[in-house]
């Protein structure tokens, strides 16, 4: 509060990004009093959360919004973090999304006559919903025995990591084999480093199959587009790592065989730490032939979808690549302090909610209760999270699909709500300068 | 997934109804889940020692084996012992191999593959020169563990391939065996 203002609107949209301005605009096309809260500027994780050499994993051509197909002259390049927080800022201003920027969400906690309290460190709201768009990737996940390790080794996160020189000279050790740990780790070799990999379950893919993008295969397909309540483990699918992928201008395939060709050595899971020694699992051979099994399968359905639409011919021939080397006999551990000077924990990302005062919407592990993105609690969404309702999801054009089905949920619950209480706002003495009742 | 409805339901001899049962009661009772395996020794005479299995915590609850189960470990007789039994490092390869065995017939036969015959061949290289103290660069233990599965099903050999690869991932004693366990051991004067 802070001796801030208090203002009532319908609808308040928690972040900035892609999911929180597409939300925006399918409000402001219903004419719904709402307001966007973002902590930074628009498109804030993409400025300031992200390593200098970061592209997107998507072509140009998938860069697109609810109204904004992708208008640039590079289709099959990849953006750059800044060339997205541009994109998503021209976005917002074209929406025309309500924003409250440099406003940090400190409290969401059930309103007093209903609806929804939503405090920030600058002003105070009240409102009928919220839609939680702070996405996905707000807190790097960083394993338990990063405790034990001596302080004789430098951590960092991936959201921390900016470029190679910024680390101290000698060996780094990189743990996880996602897009993001073999690009990481891909860069610090070439600045001259000893670099090790710890892998664990890891998906692989090339990054052109067949003469097309993998991803273009991907949502052609339908792969994209396949839905959560279509899944075996849906708990799984959600927890996937990213797949290793670069966006290059060579568009060249980044798997654990092009790092290694490079003299990136590929170690097992960082399974433990003792005293001053890394120990790596035995189960290298096994991860790398599962992602192999699991590619083959990926690249068969893809065959079988384009002999089923009858373009064949449109494709390049079949391809099938070699299977991941892995060395005869993988190292079990490494000496930290001494080989080891760095570690790069690219481990993943959880979302923070930690500012949801509503303890009925966490699951004793302490993630958000939700069917697909409705929260469990009224008037409470989700957007942006990892196979939320799709497996594009998390993808920037995965918004459009989820914000359309999210926002007509949205809609139907405000007219519940209005229907059983005329004037949340005025019953709750808020200002009501705007009519949004 | 989205394959047709299979008719024939393949059988291994394997309950998964009760194990997807198991693990959707678990997972809302993570207590439950908490077992304790157990087993007792004793030393007969020389390298020869009797263990004993009958009990084990879980559920909740106490719980009991339908019998016990006895082993006898020894060392052969090149070691100038009696060999009354398995050395204790093949019974390292016998839990890994009954292991692994049940976690493919269970994955198996959750994707509907009938199994006709499932042989594991085990080997594992152990240096000597480590557990006689002879050079202090070489581990006790194994150097590694070479497993081979021949697999008679009704499956593609991609499919037997995904068979084995997803029981290591969900073995118990893979785990124990390629990861560290922290190990505690104690004693008392009876």
């Amino acid at each position: 509060m802070n001796g801030g203002t208090r203002r009532a609107v319908d609808v308040a949209v928690v972040g900035g990004g892609q999911c929180g301005l597409a939300m925006s605009r399918a409000l402001s096309q219903r004419a719904v009093d709402h307001v966007v809260i973002e902590r930074g500027e628009v498109a804030n994780a993409w400025r300031t959360e992200r390593w200098d050499s970061l592209r997107l994993l998507t072509p140009n051509w998938m860069c697109r919004l609810p109204g904004q197909p992708y208008d640039g002259d590079d289709p099959d390049g990849y953006m750059g973090a800044a060339d997205v927080a541009a994109f998503l800022a021209r976005y917002a201003e074209r929406v025309r999304a309500p924003l409250v920027t440099r406003t940090a969400v400190r409290r969401v906690a059930p309103g007093t006559s209903g609806g929804y309290f939503v405090g920030t460190d600058r002003a105070d709201w009240h409102c009928r919903a919220v839609v939680l768009a702070s996405g996905a990737c707000s807190r790097p996940v960083v394993p338990r025995l990063a405790a034990d390790l001596p302080p004789s080794v430098a951590q960092w996160t991936a959201r921390d990591y900016r470029r190679p020189a910024d680390l101290a000279p000698g060996g780094v050790l990189v743990v996880g084999a996602s897009a993001t740990g073999l690009q990481l780790a891909l860069e610090l070799r070439r600045s001259g480093r000893p670099v090790w990999l710890a892998t664990g379950e890891h998906v692989r893919m090339p990054r052109v199959y067949r003469g097309r993008d993998v991803q273009w295969w991907m949502l052609a397909s339908g792969v994209l587009d396949q839905r959560i309540e279509a899944m075996d483990d849906p708990l799984r699918a959600r927890r996937l790592p990213s797949p290793q992928l670069v966006g290059s201008d060579s568009r060249a395939t980044l798997d654990l065989n092009a790092v290694q060709r490079e003299g990136v050595e590929v170690c097992g899971r960082l399974a433990g730490v003792r005293g001053k020694q890394a120990l790596f699992s035995g189960s290298l051979r096994n991860v790398c032939a599962l992602a192999d099994l699991k590619m083959n399968r990926l690249l068969d359905g893809f065959d079988a979808w384009a002999r089923a639409q009858g373009r064949d011919g449109e494709f390049g021939p079949v391809e099938r690549f070699e299977p991941t080397a892995v060395a005869a006999a993988p190292r079990l551990g490494i000496e930290l302090g001494s080989e080891v000077r760095s570690i790069v924990w690219a481990t993943g990302y959880r979302p923070d909610f930690g500012w949801l005062d509503l303890p009925a919407v966490f699951d004793r592990r302490g993630e958000l209760r939700h069917d697909r993105g409705v929260v469990a609690a009224p008037g409470l969404y989700v957007l942006g999270l990892p196979f939320l309702r799709r497996r594009k999801s998390s993808f920037i054009h995965g918004a459009e699909d989820d914000v359309r089905e999210l926002a007509t949920h949205l809609f139907a619950h405000l007219d519940r709500a209005a229907a059983a209480q005329p004037c949340v706002a005025a019953a709750a003495g808020f200002d009501t300068r705007r009519a949004s009742c | 997934m989205t394959n047709p409805a299979p008719t024939r339901r393949a059988d291994n001899g394997v309950n998964v109804d009760a194990l997807l049962t198991a693990r959707a009661a678990l997972t809302d009772a993570p207590d439950g889940a908490r077992f304790k395996w157990r087993a007792t020794s004793q030393w007969v005479n020389g390298t020869h020692s009797r263990a004993t299995v009958d009990g084990f915590y879980g559920l909740g609850e106490e719980q009991r084996h339908r019998r016990s189960w006895e082993f006898d470990s020894d060392h052969p007789e090149i070691f100038a012992s009696a060999d009354n039994g398995a050395t204790p490092v093949e019974y390292v390869l016998v839990g890994l191999a009954g292991c692994l065995s049940a976690g493919i017939a269970a994955v198996a036969q959750n994707r509907n593959i009938q199994l006709h015959s499932v042989r594991a061949t085990l080997e594992a290289g152990m240096d000597l020169q480590g557990v006689l103290g002879i050079d202090e660069r070489v581990r006790n233990g194994f150097d590694g563990i070479r497993v081979h599965y021949e697999i008679d099903a009704d499956a593609t050999p991609e499919q037997i391939a995904a068979l084995v690869a997803q029981s290591q991932k969900r073995s118990a004693v893979f785990d124990i065996v390629a990861n560290p366990t922290d190990v505690t051991v104690t004693s008392s004067k009876a």
